[in-house]
């Protein structure tokens, strides 16, 4: 297989077509020809598994939005009627509850595997970026979704959330009452967030789009962290990006299928299954696991506005990580030190989550301010000096070696990392 | 060798066709709930159960309309004179044939029961109206005679009759 | 080597001061009891419910529950559907007639009763919340139609992980049980406000709800024991269907579903091997060479 080939319209149609609206060529380029690391593992069949992910809760929401209503008096019963009433409406409702927390537990593993790889360094930062702000987007699209069913999770939760705002000095108040459209949440609340929650995910659709463009402008990073000299260093998307994406993506439907089918209600909250109830406040209210980390971050700090701007930093910060991290080498396999930081750094997240779901008292509160301090260490301390400190192992000369050696250069001339 | 390659190319090519085979059939079966969700769901199957309707209170010359699965229903007392009209017409010529015995239950030729759609398009003819006196279609002009045939205007068809049984002289069930 | 051991000792330390501090500040200010894991039939990959047992679990709550518990989501005609209780569509029937429900206005504007039909959703015993509240000492009787998914208890390290595998999600079943059978007599230093029973399993163990089930209070005609115990098992386990009617449905598709997944994901890793291997590397193939024509590089 040679490198660039150029679409060759062969029907008579297709040239037709061709002249006026190359589409066929774009698919053609983008998709089947394209040149993709030789090298890349596993984890990086994510991405596809993450568009996966947003068509199949793009398409369970759409047929839930037929039979959901969107009032405070009838929505947690339109969700039970789902349930029980509507053709394969329970396999529909719990696919696209578990769906978002399967949207997410990829989203992590791909950032990630983006940390340890190196996969934001020049020239990817536009499109690091991008994916802060798809992860920005979908946590506001989760976070809107799960008030939906109006159970008591779904009512504090947004109360909770929508306070975050109350923080800032002066328009606090106003900007709540601006959010809710009245003087508590309530049923105009409820029907902005639906509205809302149907509108984002075409939003994240169209940053995909551009995330995606992005991509292919700047080509795929891999793990050996270093570029595509030949053509021996490439294979072409398809068949063999997509056959590996394929298999992948059946396998994670398999841990997808265990929650839908096995434990629907797993990543979920009793609590949600009472109706909202504006009296009560439940006594353990917990956001979502997947914000378990960031609702740790804004609990272990004792003041509402700090806590609540460590919060939207903490996310923020990602996006600075191109020039927080100093480091010439991409790839954690040839960076000693930093792939034990990188692994301290997924306990302390992990850490943080655990916390997040205790009580906000006593030795919970003080760990979650250690792990706090080390979240925020990790990118402004940890990363720009090992940066200058870490002694690098020397990079491999091409894709096409690493493979065949496993990651270990031939030769005894290996030559310095290279400023890329 | 030759023999080696293209054993190894038929064991491929099935290996190939089998993995299609199975997408595609996981392919039709995630269309199924897809599909299956947007027919009426249980509620709706249980609301659409049959409904008895009382007769004794329509008087002779008067129409009532109850709904039965969101559809309305009339039940016509006819007049004597409006059953001789109705009898009085040359079957043959009609746009829909349909002698009026076949549209009432034998000896309870007064009760006629229409599903009161217009077979035009869907709109709800109006009782008592038109030339022939039986009913009129107020979208497009569709005129209905005092057994619900069709007799000018768009429509292409008589007034649907619902499935319904007599329980006893004065009490009817539908569905 | 020493900063690599420097690191390790972080992370220990970032680990203890995680893991380790909140454990002491776990604070047991009253005597609330893990409720004791039941057997349920409806538990594992395979789990059906007892049809015997629902039918029996109905009869408790209709006799004991629905004095004061609404069943709002359950309509007459789910007890005889598949995976439920399963009486026959003349037994639902029936069991609807023997209901009153609210008529639509009549032609005079008045709303009178009539018997319910299998349509109808079970009539709740309260008009509303105040009714409710005012006839049960200030305390709302709840719903009870997805009670069994509506309470739960924590399982803790490492078991909530453990759950995931073993498919443990009866909790609430549990609960419900054990609440039902965790009327006690209040030890000596616990202060019970008037009006309340104590129970071992109930947040805060003063429950406004008086025991209400006892040995011999509903007659079961199918030889079960007709024990406090059993009550409450059977009374669960009809909740439990309440409240997750397509369970049954929903592993049967799942197992269904898994097994194709399997042979789907084993048939695409040997296309996958048998793709690949076209474009395997050998060593020869980084002797240094020229570029042929057209040959990829890198942007």
């Amino acid at each position: 297989m040679s490198g660039h080939q150029t679409y060759q319209p062969r029907s008579p149609f297709m040239k037709w077509m061709e002249r006026r609206l190359p589409i066929a060529g774009l698919v053609y380029s983008s998709f089947i020809v394209y040149p993709t690391p030789r090298n890349l593992n596993y984890w990086w069949t994510f991405g596809g598994i993450l568009s996966f992910m947003l068509a199949a809760q793009i398409v369970t929401g759409v047929i839930l939005a037929m039979h959901y209503t969107p009032h405070a008096d009838m929505a947690f019963k339109s969700v039970e009627m789902i349930m029980r009433d509507v053709n394969y409406g329970w396999l529909l409702r719990y696919a696209h509850s578990n769906g978002a927390s399967m949207f997410f537990i990829a989203v992590y593993i791909h950032m990630f595997r983006g940390m340890y790889y190196g996969s934001y360094k020049e020239p990817r930062e536009v499109l690091w970026i991008l994916g802060v702000i798809l992860y920005l987007l979908m946590m506001a699209t989760g976070f809107l979704g799960y008030t939906l069913p109006w159970g008591q999770m779904s009512f504090w939760g947004a109360t909770v959330i929508t306070n975050f705002f109350s923080a800032f000095p002066g328009i606090g108040e106003s900007l709540v009452t601006l959010l809710w459209g009245g003087y508590s949440v309530g049923n105009p609340t409820l029907n902005r967030f639906y509205s809302l929650h149907y509108l984002l995910p075409f939003v994240i659709a169209g940053v995909v789009v551009l995330h995606i463009w992005a991509l292919h402008v700047v080509g795929q990073n891999n793990p050996a962290g270093i570029e595509p000299k030949t053509d021996r260093d490439v294979v072409r998307f398809t068949p063999y990006a997509t056959i590996k994406d394929a298999f992948f993506m059946i396998c994670f439907s398999l841990v997808f299928a265990w929650f839908v089918f096995y434990t629907p209600n797993y990543l979920g909250h009793a609590d949600n299954y009472i109706p909202a109830n504006p009296a009560v406040t439940p006594t353990h209210i917990v956001p979502e696991w997947y914000y378990l980390p960031f609702y740790a971050i804004l609990r272990a700090i004792p003041d509402k506005l700090m806590g609540v701007l460590a919060l939207f930093g903490s996310i923020i910060i990602l996006a600075f990580l191109p020039w927080l991290d100093t480091s010439p080498v991409r790839s954690a396999r040839y960076r000693p030190l930093f792939r034990q930081f990188f692994w301290v750094f997924v306990i302390v997240c992990l850490g943080l989550g655990w916390l997040g779901s205790k009580p906000a008292e006593g030795g919970y509160v003080i760990a979650s301010r250690i792990l706090t301090i080390y979240y925020f260490a990790h990118f402004l301390i940890i990363l720009p000096i090992l940066g200058w400190v870490e002694k690098t192992k020397p990079l491999p000369n091409s894709i096409a070696e690493s493979v065949l050696h496993d990651g270990v250069p031939v030769g005894a001339s290996a030559p310095a990392p290279a400023k890329v | 060798m030759a023999t080696n390659s293209s054993a190894e190319h038929s064991r491929r090519d099935f290996l190939y066709i089998a993995t299609g085979a199975v997408a595609a059939a996981g392919g039709v079966a995630v269309a199924v709930p897809m599909i299956a969700q947007m027919n009426p769901d249980a509620s709706t199957i249980a609301a659409g159960a049959p409904i008895e309707v009382n007769l004794a209170p329509v008087a002779e010359g008067q129409v009532i309309k109850v709904f039965w699965r969101g559809k309305p229903i009339y039940i016509n007392h006819r007049t004597k004179k409006e059953i001789d009209a109705a009898r009085a017409v040359d079957v043959a010529a009609l746009p829909d044939p349909q002698p009026d015995t076949a549209r009432v239950k034998q000896g309870k030729d007064q009760w006629l029961v229409l599903v009161g759609i217009c077979t035009h398009l869907g709109c709800i003819p109006l009782a008592h109206q038109g030339s022939y006196n039986g009913f009129f279609c107020p979208c497009h002009g569709s005129v209905y005679d005092t057994s619900g045939r069709i007799r000018s205007g768009p429509a292409p068809s008589n007034l649907p009759l619902p499935p319904y049984v007599f329980l006893s002289d004065t009490q009817i069930r539908i569905g | 080597m020493s900063l690599k051991r420097s690191i390790l000792a972080l992370t220990v330390a970032t680990g203890l001061a995680a893991f380790a501090v909140p454990a002491f500040a776990q604070d047991h200010s009253h005597d609330v009891e893990t409720p004791p894991k039941q057997k349920w039939s409806f538990s594992g990959p395979f789990g059906k419910f007892d049809r015997a047992q629902l039918q029996r679990g109905f009869k408790v709550y209709r006799e004991v529950c629905s004095a004061c518990h609404s069943l709002e989501l359950i309509a007459f005609r789910n007890l005889a559907d598949q995976g439920g209780p399963e009486f026959s569509a003349a037994q639902a029937a029936v069991i609807a007639g023997e209901y009153k429900v609210p008529d639509a206005p009549n032609d005079a504007g008045e709303v009178v009763d009539r018997a319910a039909r299998v349509a109808d959703y079970f009539p709740k015993p309260f008009p509303n919340e105040n009714a409710g509240r005012a006839a049960n000492g200030g305390a709302y009787p709840p719903d009870l139609s997805v009670m069994a998914k509506a309470r739960t208890y924590e399982r803790g390290f490492p078991w909530f992980l453990i759950d995931i595998v073993t498919q443990f999600q009866e909790q609430g079943p549990d609960y419900v049980t054990a609440l039902l059978t965790g009327y006690a007599e209040k030890p000596a230093h616990f202060e019970l406000p008037d009006g309340s029973a104590y129970n071992k399993y109930f947040p805060g163990n003063a429950i406004k709800m008086p025991p209400p089930l006892s040995d011999g209070r509903v007659e079961y005609t199918d030889g079960s024991p007709a024990t406090t115990l059993q009550y409450a098992k059977d009374v669960t386990a009809f909740l439990m269907w309440t409240a997750e009617p397509k369970l049954e449905a929903r592993k049967r598709l799942g197992f269904q579903v898994m097994i194709f997944l399997l042979v789907f994901a084993g048939l695409l890793y040997f296309t996958k091997k048998k793709v690949w291997k076209q474009v395997a590397l050998h060593p020869e193939d980084l002797k240094p060479r020229d570029p042929a024509p057209g040959e990829y590089r890198p942007h």
